[in-house]
């Protein structure tokens, strides 16, 4: 069930955004796509969702992306993106049940757990344009996470595709929601995320792939990948990477004293 | 708006309160349909005839006539062009994603507006024999056409590789509006004095002309488009994400935005070939729903087409008894009605409307 690309191109406009770039993700695993502004993260992961036309292949579980329909997608994988509008004023409740109503109101998922999953347990009644946009984000979340409940069905394990699921929020709400992640994954799922936050990726992240200029510079298992050199080569500042025991990773910029 | 009553099954699900109001806005329109039927500047009395049916005698000619003949035909006949203008508004709305679109700001209306003076003007120097054919179907066949390939142009314009542009179709919708207006009012130049006449009351908008032959020829395009809409619902709802987010809930979005297009067009279309410019139904009534009930196009286009029915029946009482014996075109009325009304949308929306 592993989400593969293999050697794929996007352009968007004239722009050749991706180039000849492979990619693999395993359900269990939480990826972080991580990369400095314009690396072409976002590109990768809206290849991925199958929303962007590419050359070359995507595959989910074996199957050509390119050959499923919009709702066989939206069974296999739901996608957070970072920039939320919502046009009229619905309910909190009512933003979680567009994923499930579109696919023929199955309720799969109790929207209280979906929105206590993303701590915010009593928000169902709440305007969603009355939110802050920490609030609005993670109601969104709730809204992805309802629409693949289960981390596994029969035909396999599903996907999160999260676009910097952590923005906008506080310290403590990008744990929980670092946490729901990860737990999604441990429980079988898979789970596709574009972070900004290194230490966040160094200290839930699985499987980490380094972008920069439209390339996949370095793919791996964060401590592989999260180097001095890889970093400050990505990023174009100098980085360093401290692993003090017994915390984990650290990274932080370095700065000429 | 705000409070959630505390019976609801789940916090935020407003779809009890839509399914009532959905019972509630039908009694109203069965019941205003048939005051509507007893109204009237005429002498003539509903219950008198219903009395007069009941106790086995014959109806009186004129009852019989401004009854079945005249009242019956314009009431069905507004009933219809109330609830199209509020179904296609609010079907504009959900697609646009603004609650201010309209099948009047995206030159929809300006394109059947042009068909139908086409149809008015130029029709007498059609061959008898094939102005004899079309007979009453002329005008709002002619209006629908306008309507529809106003939108298939429109959505050329705005649309690039399967992908429509909102904005683009707002702003080609602006100007398309004003160039079908600018050669409605050429062919108005050219109009005879009794043409230009039938002109300006069609234009302000009126029921007075409903007729049978009129309805037969309106009615099976109205309820086509009105049955039709609530299947948009889901589609809708998910498109209020945005485009993106819509698609990766599951919704085949080229295809819903095509069908919302058809549906408004034709509704709008046989609407204005009818009734000619009535404005602001299509914005007012969707707005009130959202306030009362949310915007789940699930209940929100099933109770636009009632409230707009309703609306439009009593805006058509007021218009047919406000002046008697003359009478008042019911565009007036919803002009003076939903103008101010609108306005105090815009006011109250200052600042949140991204505009």
């Amino acid at each position: 069930m592993s989400l593969i690309a293999e050697n794929i191109s996007v352009s968007l406009g004239r722009a050749r955004i991706l180039h000849d770039l492979s990619f693999q993700a395993r359900p269990g695993q939480l990826t972080a796509i991580v990369g400095p502004n314009g690396s072409g993260k976002t590109t990768l992961l809206r290849a991925l969702t199958g929303e962007l036309p590419h050359q070359g292949r995507i595959t989910l579980g074996g199957a050509d992306l390119a050959g499923m329909s919009v709702e066989e997608l939206a069974s296999r994988r739901a996608v957070l993106s970072q920039f939320a509008a919502l046009s009229f004023p619905f309910t909190v409740a009512e933003v979680v049940r567009i994923g499930l109503q579109a696919r023929g109101e199955r309720a799969e998922a109790p929207v209280p757990a979906a929105l206590a999953a993303v701590g915010l347990p009593g928000f169902a009644g709440r305007l969603y344009q009355q939110l802050s946009g920490g609030e609005q984000q993670r109601v969104q979340l709730a809204r992805v996470l309802a629409q693949v409940w289960h981390p596994l069905d029969r035909y396999g394990a599903r996907w999160l595709m999260l676009d910097e699921p952590v923005s906008s929020l506080d310290i403590a709400h990008q744990l929980t929601v670092m946490r729901l992640a990860a737990d999604y994954a441990r429980r079988g799922g898979g789970v596709v995320a574009v972070m900004h936050d290194l230490n966040l990726t160094a200290m839930f992240a699985h499987h980490v792939v380094l972008m920069a200029r439209g390339l996949v510079l370095a793919r791996g298992r964060p401590d592989q990948v999260l180097t001095d050199v890889a970093l400050t080569d990505a990023y174009g500042c100098s980085l360093r990477v401290n692993t003090p025991p017994p915390q984990g990773t650290w990274i932080l910029p370095h700065t000429a004293a | 708006m705000v409070a959630i009553s505390p019976d609801l099954p789940l916090a935020g699900d407003r779809s009890q309160r839509g399914r009532r109001l959905a019972l509630l806005l039908a009694l109203t329109l069965a019941v205003t349909a048939l005051v509507s039927l007893g109204w009237g500047a005429s002498g003539t009395s509903l219950t008198r005839a219903v009395s007069d049916a009941l106790a086995g005698r014959e109806l009186a000619v004129q009852d019989r006539v401004v009854l079945l003949d005249i009242r019956l035909p314009r009431i069905l006949m507004g009933a219809l062009v109330g609830a199209s203008l509020a179904v296609s508004g609010a079907v504009m709305q959900g697609l646009f994603r603004n609650p201010l679109a309209d099948p009047g700001i995206v030159g929809v209306g300006a394109g059947a507006g042009l068909g139908a003076i086409l149809a008015i003007v130029l029709g007498g120097l059609l061959p008898p024999a094939l102005a004899g054919l079309f007979g009453w179907y002329l005008v709002p066949v002619a209006a629908f056409f306008g309507g529809w390939l106003t939108t298939l142009a429109l959505y050329r314009i705005a649309t690039r590789q399967g992908r429509t542009s909102v904005a683009t179709m707002l702003l080609a919708g602006i100007a398309l509006a004003a160039i079908l207006s600018a050669v409605a009012g050429l062919l108005i130049l050219r109009a005879t004095d009794a043409q230009l006449r039938d002109l300006t009351f069609w234009g302000l908008g009126s029921l007075a002309g409903a007729n049978w032959p009129k309805l037969a020829a309106a009615a099976p395009i109205m309820l086509l488009a009105l049955l039709y809409a609530p299947s948009l619902a889901r589609g809708l709802n998910a498109l209020a994400l945005g485009e993106a987010a819509a698609g990766h809930v599951g919704i085949r979005v080229q295809r819903v935005k095509n069908r919302a297009v058809l549906t408004a067009a034709a509704a709008t279309g046989a609407a204005v070939a009818v009734s000619g410019g009535i404005a602001f139904v299509g914005i007012v009534v969707p707005h009130l729903l959202r306030l009362a009930s949310g915007p789940d196009h699930r209940w929100l286009l099933v109770n636009s087409g009632l409230l707009g029915a309703v609306v439009l029946l009593l805006a058509d009482m007021a218009s047919r008894t406000a002046v008697a014996p003359a009478e008042l075109p019911i565009g007036i009325v919803t002009a003076m009605l939903g103008g101010p009304f609108f306005l105090w949308i815009l006011l109250r929306n200052r600042g949140v409307l991204e505009l």
